[in-house]
Parts: structure tokens; C-alpha cells; sequence
């Protein structure tokens, strides 16, 4: 089964691979944007989460170990920004920047000293009877375990944010943060474990850059993953679903323009390149001309419960 | 004219500060990727430390990482020609334009442009002859290859990158002349996921070599990951994924080159020249040839390397054909300096066509 000389089997697969780091980061932002904050931190805390992962996964010899400690270690960062933006009332923008400077400069100076050297690689998890099926088997159920649990963590925020009473509140808080408070809803607490969903989220993603995807440890190696999961929120218009849709295009465009190239079919390479961000932009505006973005009410607005 | 004068004032005092630094020269390093990426701006680094390592307190060094190629290129050289620096170096192709504007804007800085080609009284361009380097690549890929199917990672469609490409696929056919190329570009210098996908798309069609024209080690590991598939090391040796996948390297040394310039910053006899060095003067290094590479193979390789460095072989020496079919290099005949400096046409035998 071959189409333009490439392996639909291999490329879905491939597809679901690239396209996981952008996912996490990008459901992971979507709980902190439906709160009402807006991070812009994700690279910051993905590139912390990749060289702690890798970090860890070396000197344990378990990645999952690595991924559970860049978990922990994006979630920490994002106190640091938590912090300064709900109690000390800082510019959300200005700080989520800065949180990306952090951790870029902290990563290179954790990382140094395991440049070039290899990781151990999370095994393939064939879900058993799932992956015998022929075709469907290889392309979708013979993954590493963080490309299932990935889609896992979306369905459990899209389940939470629709049908659970923490959902509800989550959003009440996101869309009118004064009629929360009033309402007796903890709206700092709230958003504080918010934002440290979203950077446990982010630290997974680049976990899986640095242990899955390339494996290895560079300086900057995430190169701008934490934006692009950030366009996919907006992309989605804040829906969990429509942010695996987004991730898995546009991971699936990358790589399929890779294939293209490497199968010699004869489309030019600049139109490939830039089709990713052609059809994001699209879309974009497409969501926008229909009027409701379904932005949070609150989003990126300052709270003072005396107000 | 009240804003010119501000500007003048700080003028004059990062002139004065700059002043009663003990340092004689400043030098500036403008890098395109991370100083850790282990390829192309990890060994331009080792450059600058060497230079400071010479020169001691007379020389202070300054450098700015991860700058983008364009206008934002502009706003770092200039802001390094503000601090005081009289030598920048520039390192990344896509920095030519840039520098140029920055150089008509401070006479006095002198530039040095890496792998460009526009120059002018105080912009200099240094390059070194990669393509050397890629004939021993080429021919070593062509022996090893089992699939006949080589892999090529490219960065732009620059002449730089279609001369490496050239150079491997010309060597790689007289050693192999069933030997197919595919090419992907991937439109960056450095961004591992990227290079790492590219790499594996390659190998799953088939590639069982990759070379690659972009920084990171990123292909290293996903050639490591897919097992019967050899790599050759990037800019640095990238030592660290030998003997399998890597089994040799093209090393840049920019040491020697970065030394001589500021010494000549510093004597005061620092003029414009166009710097292009290969093999021979020890600007293009091959990197130790790993025991994954059968003894035979590995003969060969080391004697077509001192074949290059002596000059009594050149990478481009006829007869070759453009991929058109028209003739490029009669019998005997080598490429001249000029013809490859602008390199946009791929040689006969390769498909694809170059992004225009």
C-alpha cells in the first residue's frame, strides 16, 4: 500500500510521534488559558522538562522516571510565574516571557555537561491484540506508552471541563473571575494548580523531545515547540478535541513534507515548507470570521478579589 | 537633533568605557544556532576560546547565540559595534546582507563574513572548502551503502550546500555507480525534532546513509535508533555517536584563522581579503574514520583525503556533466573558485530539482 512512494502506515505513525510534544503543551496551556491566564512560558517550561527528563533518564536508566521528574520540574517553574502573576500581580504577558528566557538559559546550564550523550530509549508499547490487527496494528497501536497517555490527558481534560463540577468551576473562574470570587470560588487557588497542570503538561512535552522523539540532549533543541502549541490553543479555539486535531495536523504537515521530499515527489519544496503555516493561519481566520473564538471572558485579565 | 546628540553622548561613553578596559581588541562573534548545538556553532566557538586562550588580557571576547538570520542579525551587530568591538565575525550564510549594512554604517569595525561572498573595505569573507570533505564522505557512503540509497539532509538551497551535495554524489557514484541520492531540505540551520524527522523519513524510504548539511546531532540519534544506518559527523566530529552510526566527520577548524585575524586587528594590518581554505591548510579536518569501515574502504578514503590536501586531486575534476546533460568539466579539467562559489546547478545524475 503505497501512496506517492510513501508508507501510509509509516507516516501516520510517524505523524502521531511528531506531533505528541505540541499536544501535551498545548492541552496542558488550554486548562491554564480556560482559567483565565495566559502563559506564555510553554517553551520555557518544555526545554526545562527536556533536559530534566533526559537528565534523569540518564543517571536512573528509566525514562519514565525522566518523564514523571520533567512533569515535576515544568509544574515547578510554573509556581515561579503562578506566583508573580496572582499575587503579585504582575503583567501575565511580560512574565510568561521572561519564564521563556528562564528556561532556556536554566536548560543550557543544566544540560551542559550531557551533551552527546545517549539516552535510553522508551520501548514501543504494542497494546496486545490491538497491534495484531494488520495495518491499523504498526500505524496506531504499537507506540511508546507517552504517545498513548498524551491522548489520554486530552480525553481527561475534555471529560473534566464538560461534564465534572471541577470543570465547571475551572471555567466559571476563566470566563468571569469576579462572579466567581462573589460565588465563594477560590479563583487564585484555582488557577494557581491551573497553571501548574499546564506546566507539568509542558514538561512532559519536551520530555518527550529530548527522550522520544530526537533522543538526545541540545542546547534549545525544543526551537519554538512552545509557540506553535501556543497558536494550536487558539487554533482550537480553547477545545480540548480540536487541539489533538491541531497538533496531529500540523505535526502530520511537517512530517508530511519531510516524506514528500524524501520520496522525490515533485511538489516544491518552499510551498511544503510553508504549508503548515499556511493552513494554520487559514484556519485562523476562518475561526475568527465566524465571530465567537470562544476565548475565555477572563483571559489574561488581573484579578483583585477586592474589586 | 537633540536625539543625535544623545546618541553621539553614548557614543562617546561606550567609547570611553570601552577605553579604560585593559583589553587592546574586542572581538564580537554573532552565532546562528546554540554554542552547545555540537555541530556548526560549537566549533566557532572553540574558535573564540582559542582566540582568547592566545591573547590573553589583550583581547576580550563577546558573542551573541541563537541570533536570527535577517534583521534582527542587524540589531546584534550593531549593538556589538556600539559595545566597541573592532572585529565581528559573522557565521552564518544567511548574516551577509546584514553585515554589509552594518559595515557602511561603522567604517571603522571590521567584519569578517563566514561562507559569503559580498565584501567591501572592513568586510571580510572566510569560508573553507566543506566539499573536500564531502568527496571523502561521498566516497566512503558509496562503498558502505548496501540499499544504494543515500540520504541527504540539506539546509538552504544555497551554493555552499548544492557544492557539498555535488561533491558527495559525484564520489559517491565513482565508487558506487548504482548509487541514488534523495535529497529533503528542511529550510533550517538547527532544529533537532525537525532534523530527526528528516532522518527518519529518509531512512524509511530506504536510506541506509545519511549525510546531513544542518547542525545538530539530531540525525546522529535517529540513525543510532534505526540500527544498519551510518552517519558522518557535521561541522565538529560529533565523536560521541562513533563508531556506529558516525563513522567519520568533517571537522571545521576555525582556530588558526580567528587567531591570525585578530593578531591582525591588533598589528594594525587587518585589510579585506577573501579567505577559502580546504584540507591542506588544515581548515577542513576528516575526522577519524571508525572501525565500523572496512579496512579497504578506509584506505581509500585516507589516501583521496591526502590526495586533496596535497592539491594533486580536486573535488570537481572532469569529465562532468550538469544534471541538464550539458557539459559542465571537460576530461582533466577543474572547476574554478568562481563557478563554485555560485554553484546552482546539481550535477548529472541526481533528481530533483534545486528550490529556486
Amino acid at each position: 500500500m503505497n501512496l506517492l512512494g510513501i508508507d501510509p502506515v509509516l507516516l501516520i505513525a510517524s505523524l502521531m510521534v511528531s506531533a505528541t510534544p505540541i499536544l501535551l503543551a498545548a492541552i496542558g496551556e488550554t486548562v491554564v488559558e480556560k482559567s483565565g491566564v495566559l502563559n506564555l512560558g510553554v517553551e520555557g517550561m518544555m526545554i526545562v522538562g527536556a533536559v530534566v527528563g533526559f537528565i534523569t533518564a540518564v543517571n536512573t536508566e528509566n525514562p519514565l522516571l525522566g518523564f514523571v521528574t520533567a512533569a515535576i520540574a515544568g509544574a515547578l517553574l510554573s509556581t515561579i510565574f503562578a506566583t508573580l502573576v496572582l499575587y503579585f500581580k504582575s503583567n501575565q504577558v511580560a512574565t510568561g516571557l521572561g519564564l521563556t528566557l528562564v528556561g532556556l538559559g536554566v536548560s543550557a546550564l543544566l544540560g551542559k555537561p550531557y551533551e552527546g550523550i545517549k539516552s535510553p530509549t522508551i520501548k514501543a508499547f504494542e497494546i496486545p491484540l490491538l497491534s495484531d490487527i494488520p495495518v491499523l496494528g504498526p500505524m496506531l497501536f504499537s507506540h511508546d506508552l507517552m504517545v498513548y497517555i498524551s491522548i489520554l490527558i486530552v480525553a481527561l481534560v475534555w471529560y473534566t471541563l464538560k461534564y465534572t463540577r471541577v470543570g465547571l468551576v475551572l471555567r466559571a473562574v476563566g470566563e468571569n473571575h469576579d462572579a466567581a470570587h462573589a460565588l465563594g470560588y477560590k479563583v487564585i487557588r484555582i488557577r494557581f494548580m491551573a497553571i501548574m497542570f499546564g506546566g507539568g503538561c509542558a514538561g512532559l512535552g519536551g520530555a518527550y523531545i529530548s527522550l522520544a522523539r530526537v533522543p538526545q540532549w541540545t542546547e534549545g533543541m525544543t526551537t519554538g515547540a512552545g509557540w506553535i502549541a501556543l497558536a494550536i490553543v487558539v487554533f482550537a479555539s480553547w477545545r480540548p478535541l480540536r487541539t489533538l486535531v491541531g497538533a496531529y495536523l500540523f505535526g502530520g504537515i511537517t512530517v508530511l513534507q519531510l516524506n514528500l521530499q524524501a520520496a522525490g515527489v515533485a511538489i516544491p519544496v518552499e510551498y511544503l515548507s510553508m504549508s503548515p503555516f499556511l493552513i494554520t493561519i487559514a484556519v485562523l481566520v476562518i475561526i475568527s470570521a465566524r465571530g465567537n473564538q470562544g476565548a475565555p471572558a477572563s483571559l489574561g485579565r488581573l484579578f483583585h478579589a477586592s474589586s | 537633533m537633540k536625539l543625535k546628540s544623545i546618541f553621539a553622548s553614548t557614543v562617546a561613553a561606550v567609547a570611553l568605557s570601552s577605553a579604560a578596559m585593559a583589553a587592546d581588541v574586542k572581538v564580537g562573534f554573532v552565532y546562528v544556532g546554540p554554542v552547545g548545538d555540537g555541530g556548526w556553532t560549537y566549533e566557532h566557538e572553540q574558535g573564540r576560546l582559542a582566540v582568547e586562550k592566545h591573547f590573553g588580557d589583550r583581547v576580550e571576547t563577546i558573542f551573541q547565540e541563537s541570533v536570527p538570520e535577517g534583521a534582527d542579525s542587524e540589531r546584534v551587530m550593531t549593538q556589538m559595534a556600539l559595545q566597541g568591538a573592532d572585529l565581528i565575525f559573522t557565521t552564518s550564510f544567511g548574516y551577509m546582507d546584514p553585515t554589509i549594512n552594518v559595515a557602511k554604517k561603522f567604517p571603522k569595525v571590521k567584519f569578517e563574513h563566514a561562507t559569503g561572498y559580498k565584501r567591501a573595505d572592513n568586510v571580510s569573507t572566510y569560508s573553507a572548502r566543506f566539499y573536500e570533505g564531502r568527496a571523502v564522505q561521498g566516497h566512503i557512503a558509496g562503498k558502505m551503502t548496501k540499499t544504494n540509497k543515500i540520504g541527504y539532509i540539506g539546509s538552504f538551497p544555497i551554493p555552499e550546500v548544492i557544492r557539498g551535495i555535488n561533491s558527495a554524489y559525484v564520489h559517491a557514484k565513482k565508487a558506487n555507480p548504482n548509487v541514488e541520492f534523495n535529497i529533503v531540505w528542511a529550510y533550517t540551520w538547527f532544529d533537532p525534532a525537525k532534523e530527526a524527522d528528516a532522518a527518519k523519513a529518509l531512512i524509511e524510504q530506504g536510506a541506509d546513509v545519511i549525510l546531513q548539511h544542518t547542525d545538530s546531532t539530531a540525525p546522529q540519534a535517529a540513525a543510532q535508533e534505526a540500527g544498519n544506518v551510518i552517519t558522518f559527523g557535521q561541522a565538529s566530529d560529533m565523536a560521541d555517536y562513533g563508531p556506529m552510526p558516525r563513522v567519520s566527520s568533517i571537522i571545521d577548524n576555525w582556530a588558526p584563522y580567528y587567531i591570525a585575524r585578530t593578531q591582525a586587528v591588533l598589528d594594525g594590518t587587518w585589510t579585506s581579503t577573501d579567505t577559502w581554505d580546504g584540507i591542506g591548510p588544515g581548515m577542513v579536518g576528516i575526522g577519524e574514520i571508525s572501525s565500523a569501515v572496512p579496512a579497504d574502504v578506509k584506505a581509500e578514503a585516507e589516501a583521496l583525503r591526502d590526495a586533496l590536501a596535497s592539491g594533486e586531486y580536486h573535488a570537481f575534476t572532469g569529465p562532468i556533466n550538469k544534471q541538464d546533460g550539458s557539459a559542465w568539466l571537460a576530461e582533466g579539467e577543474t572547476a574554478d573558485d568562481g563557478t563554485l562559489a555560485g554553484m546552482s546547478f546539481y550535477v548529472e545524475g541526481l533528481t530533483g530539482s534545486i528550490p529556486q
